[in-house]
């Protein structure tokens, strides 16, 4: 049995503790609230370009635009890996890491592009020996759409200088703060019937200047907004996932600490009865 | 001028947030290819939009915001307006403006061999055009 001195330093230092991820649950159930409006915030706009991007290839359904081309040989493939620059966030980043694994595993690393956004990602990456193409990080819990605008251009780029026949994005799919899922979503090339979808009825459309050139301007911005929600979708569930794991760290600090108080008082009773003990034994002798 | 029932309903959507909601008589916006005025009853469009400022006339003044790029739709009376980035004239850090106009510039004259022109235009563009917005339309 540990001393009642030993137990109460403990108790101490679990109160501490508990203070800390209480804090760091406070801070990230706030900073979730935002990232969720955020990311609830461009879903007008996603709808609305998507919209327009489904008349517009219904317009001109063979508009011969590369972005659309899929390749029969598919030799590079571009990953985009979205995860988080800071850890403490339950399973978010291992799952992430168990993902990207999964996709690389069966591949040479020449058959592979790595684009990687945040740090620990990048940290799992260097560990296993392997040299992400690009990374970048700083931004994985707010993330900005010149951060997005950077990344599509790049693999935008790579894609049509021939580089990489296809472009997937990894990310955390935000569902609710309680469960997320890691997600492999093709963005290269588009898939154009997806886009065409059935429309019913369609009205008669003008185009300034005219159908394809529109869709040429479109593609990249839509491409652009593409990363942005996955950056968006995996901020939310990082900070989900950090609310998550600290609110039930402090709560098993509290079982903790009950625990120990009711440890640390049985201790100070024994000792309190020992010393009685003592001293009505120590009276008896000497009657 | 307007008759009941005659505007246009207008939305200027970025992916961050709505900056635009109104009702109004007659929009003016730059396309690729030019100008271009909508009035009530247009035609189903599709239009992209250069960088270059919105205006709308609304119940006889005239009101501005930015649009970086972009397009526009117009279904039934009601024109819809997706841009990377919109501000209003009340919005705009005018001091902020003029740096990036100046850095923007600066690098254009730099002719480095490494340089997007494209990129470096488009930002050149876009801080003009909010410098124009802030100072006819901003508060004075």
């Amino acid at each position: 049995m540990p001393s009642a001195r030993e137990i109460n330093r403990r108790i101490k230092s679990v109160t501490n503790t508990q203070q800390i991820t209480k804090a760091m649950k406070m801070v990230s159930s706030v900073r979730l609230r935002r990232a969720q409006e955020r990311a609830l915030a461009t879903a007008p706009y996603t709808e609305k370009m998507e919209g327009m991007l489904r008349r517009l290839s219904a317009v001109s359904p063979d508009s011969g635009n590369p972005l659309f081309q899929s390749r029969d040989d598919v030799k590079k493939t571009c990953y985009i890996i979205i995860g988080a620059d800071k850890g403490l966030a339950g399973a978010f980043n291992a799952n992430i890491n168990k993902t990207m694994v999964s996709v690389l595993k069966d591949k040479p690393r020449s058959a592979s592009v790595l684009f990687v956004s945040g740090r620990k990602p990048a940290e799992y990456l260097k560990h296993l020996r392997i040299t992400p193409d690009e990374k970048w990080s700083g931004f994985s819990d707010k993330p900005q759409l010149i951060n997005a605008q950077e990344i599509a251009h790049l693999a935008t780029q790579k894609f049509l200088d021939g580089e990489v026949d296809e472009v997937y994005v990894i990310y955390t799919h935000f569902k609710t703060a309680l469960s997320q899922e890691a997600k492999i979503v093709k963005m290269l090339p588009i898939s154009q019937e997806e886009q065409a979808g059935d429309q019913g009825p369609r009205e008669e459309y003008l185009f300034a200047p005219d159908a394809s050139q529109v869709l040429d301007s479109l593609l990249p911005q839509y491409l652009d907004l593409f990363i942005y929600n996955s950056l968006l979708q995996s901020a939310a569930s990082e900070l989900g996932a950090r609310m998550t794991a600290m609110t039930s760290a402090t709560d098993n600090a509290g079982e903790l600490i009950e625990k120990l108080t009711v440890t640390y008082n049985k201790v100070r009773q024994a000792g309190i009865t020992n010393e009685l003990t003592e001293i009505v034994s120590g009276a008896n002798a000497l009657k | 001028m307007a008759e009941a029932g005659k505007t246009l309903h207008l939305e200027v959507i970025t992916p961050d947030a709505a900056v635009l909601h109104e009702d109004v008589d007659f929009i003016l916006v730059r396309a690729l290819d030019g100008d271009l005025g909508i009035m009530p009853n247009h035609a189903p469009l599709i239009a992209s939009l250069s960088i270059w400022p919105l205006c709308y006339d609304k119940g006889g003044s005239r009101g501005c915001v930015t649009v970086a790029g972009g397009f526009l739709e117009v279904h039934g009376n009601t024109v819809t307006v997706i841009t990377p980035a919109s501000e209003k004239p009340e919005d705009i850090d005018l001091e902020r403006a003029i740096e990036s106009e100046k850095r923007a510039e600066a690098l254009l004259a730099k002719h480095a061999a490494d340089l997007d022109e494209t990129r470096a235009q488009a930002s050149l563009q876009r801080a003009l055009r909010r410098i124009d917005v802030a100072r006819k339309y901003g508060k004075q």
